[in-house]
């Protein structure tokens, strides 16, 4: 009787498969309670009505002028902040790794980077304000010492400009620390061979370094996007509610500063995921062609 | 090749000086409290400050304890799916990049809807609730950076004859994880641990959303209501950033001395 003898072994071995279960279960746990449920929650209640009723009307009401005005400033911000995160942070980058300066400077600019890269929020926009503010170091030497008031001539750190210089002092090190690595991937023998071929300096940077980068650097691109597209305490601290920002009017609406619709809540941070998530997949896709070459 | 040192060099510099004015900036003006002469005031004021005493320690306490319990999961998880659960890998991967993927106000847009006082589970109600739900989202936070630095330094060690080794000498799971697997991942636990004090020191949306008078809060008050003591924070802020990265980097160096060669 087949049936008999391999049941106390099948029980055993679903018990055995339950127990190897059971070791992941507190992480799952833990992220469906405080990672997914809460998303999803946001999420299903984008497309819901107050009544409980599936609707796109939420979805709709994004598209009305002033949040659709947020959601202009906050991707213009990002997307600037993001390119020209890029440009200066490869600059430096191959400035350090492929400049012929000393040695300790590599090592010094990747520390930097790693401080730089995680000191955001509230103390960063203070660091701005006292030196390009008002009263600031930079505005009060450029004063005394040129003659420039650069408030005079059209200078405002509380604005679009001032913020985006401000998300720069984030941006461009976390460019450094992520483009570093494939900077470090090009191999010296394609320089070589690009210039016993007859290749110049340009020449080899447009035809072979920036094809191997290219897909690095627009992936780093998207993520430096959702990086400042999710940052609020900055924003916060240096403009108020100068800049209405998508995070800065979730903020508000979170707060019940303008209680008039917690659907419309949703909808906007509904909104941020599609956003940030599409930034992140760009990154995904790119990094993993990116990473073909750089081995 | 003298062209090329000098634009790398032209770059370095002019990078130079747009990371370094900010802090010279905040510097020289957290020292101009006192009118005509260059003093700590502002620090000494910041300093003796009961508020920034409670708000600190506040959130020194739930940084550490958000390090225990990020800890607690990320090391016996990590550890498993090593040993036993190799395809459920890239899943609890992705799982732990998420954080990275929703901004946080988002997150705790979605805690403080799904947990609020009329819900199952109404942990916004109560004092010990709210702060067990900003350590849980201060653990989500922290967990790309503390499962992946685990992860990775469990790649470095021989996860599989460790454990039959300990198992042989009779060793139980907790005993595993506590004498084994922990001290030989500690290095990558404590670069994650100072990552994650980095972030939740001076952290404002969780704070502030969910009603906790912590320190990214207290540092957002003083901005809208004083002049040179914010400077003197943000001085301390960036102070501590700096400790944290350094003390990264002296634990990782240390452990290249400390590694049994194979």
């Amino acid at each position: 009787m087949p049936a008999v003898s391999t049941t106390p072994s099948g029980a055993r071995r679903r018990a055995s498969a339950l127990l190897t279960w059971a070791g992941v279960l507190p992480f799952l746990v833990f992220a469906v309670l405080f990672l997914i449920l809460p998303t999803l929650n946001i999420v299903i209640g984008a497309f819901r009505s107050p009544d409980g009723h599936a609707t796109f009307d939420n979805i709709i009401a994004l598209f009305s002028p002033s949040i659709l005005a947020a959601f202009w400033v906050s991707i213009k911000l990002s997307l600037i902040t993001a390119l020209l995160g890029c440009l200066a942070g490869f600059l430096l980058a191959a400035a350090v790794v492929l400049g012929g300066l000393p040695g300790w400077l590599r090592g010094t600019v990747l520390t930097f980077s790693g401080v730089a890269s995680n000191f955001a929020g509230v103390p960063l926009a203070f660091a701005f304000i006292s030196t390009l503010g008002r009263v600031g170091l930079v505005t009060v030497l450029a004063r005394d010492w040129l003659g420039v008031n650069i408030y005079a001539i059209g200078f405002n750190l509380l604005t679009f400009a001032g913020l985006a210089l401000t998300y720069l002092y984030f941006q461009i090190p976390l460019m450094v620390l992520i483009i570093t690595p494939a900077l470090d991937g090009l191999k010296r023998e394609w320089r070589e061979a690009a210039s016993i071929l007859g290749a110049t300096g340009p020449q080899y940077w447009r035809m072979v370094a920036l094809p191997v980068l290219w897909p690095s650097l627009l992936g780093t691109a998207a993520l430096l996007f959702a990086n400042s597209f999710g940052a609020v305490a900055t924003a916060m601290a240096l403009t108020g509610s100068n800049l209405t920002l998508v995070p800065i009017k979730l903020f508000a609406q979170i707060r019940g500063d303008v209680l008039n619709d917690p659907h419309l809540g949703y909808a906007l941070a509904f909104g941020m995921i599609v956003l940030t998530g599409a930034a992140n997949l760009i990154y995904i896709v790119l990094r993993m062609r990116a990473e073909r070459w750089l081995k | 090749m003298m062209g090329r040192r000098f634009w790398s060099g032209l770059a370095v510099f002019g990078s130079f000086l747009y990371f370094f004015l900010p802090l010279l900036g905040m510097f020289m003006f957290s020292l101009r409290m006192k009118r005509g002469e260059l003093s700590f005031e502002a620090y000494r004021v910041v300093l003796t400050d009961p508020q920034f005493q409670t708000t600190f320690l506040y959130s020194m306490i739930l940084a550490l304890i958000t390090i225990v319990f990020g800890t607690l999961i990320s090391v016996p998880t990590a550890y498993w799916v090593r040993l036993k659960l190799p395809k459920l890998r890239p899943v609890i991967e992705f799982i732990t990049l998420l954080p990275l993927v929703i901004p946080p106000i988002v997150i705790v847009f979605g805690y403080i809807r799904l947990y609020n006082t009329s819900s199952v589970l109404p942990l916004t109600g109560s004092w010990l609730g709210t702060n067990l739900l900003v350590l849980f989202g201060y653990t989500v936070l922290s967990l790309p950076y503390m499962y992946r630095a685990v992860d990775t330094g469990l790649r470095a060690i021989d996860v599989a004859t460790l454990t039959e080794a300990a198992q042989s000498l009779g060793a139980g799971w907790v005993t595993i994880l506590a004498q084994v697997i922990l001290p030989n991942v500690l290095v990558s636990v404590l670069s994650g641990a100072f990552l994650t004090f980095a972030i939740v020191i001076g952290e404002y949306v969780f704070a502030a959303l969910l009603n906790l008078n912590t320190f990214g809060p207290y540092m957002f008050w003083m901005g809208g209501n004083r002049a040179y003591e914010p400077s003197a924070l943000a001085v301390i802020a960036f102070a501590i950033t700096w400790a944290c990265m350094g003390l990264i980097q002296l634990v990782s160096r240390f452990s290249k001395f400390s590694q049994v060669k194979r």
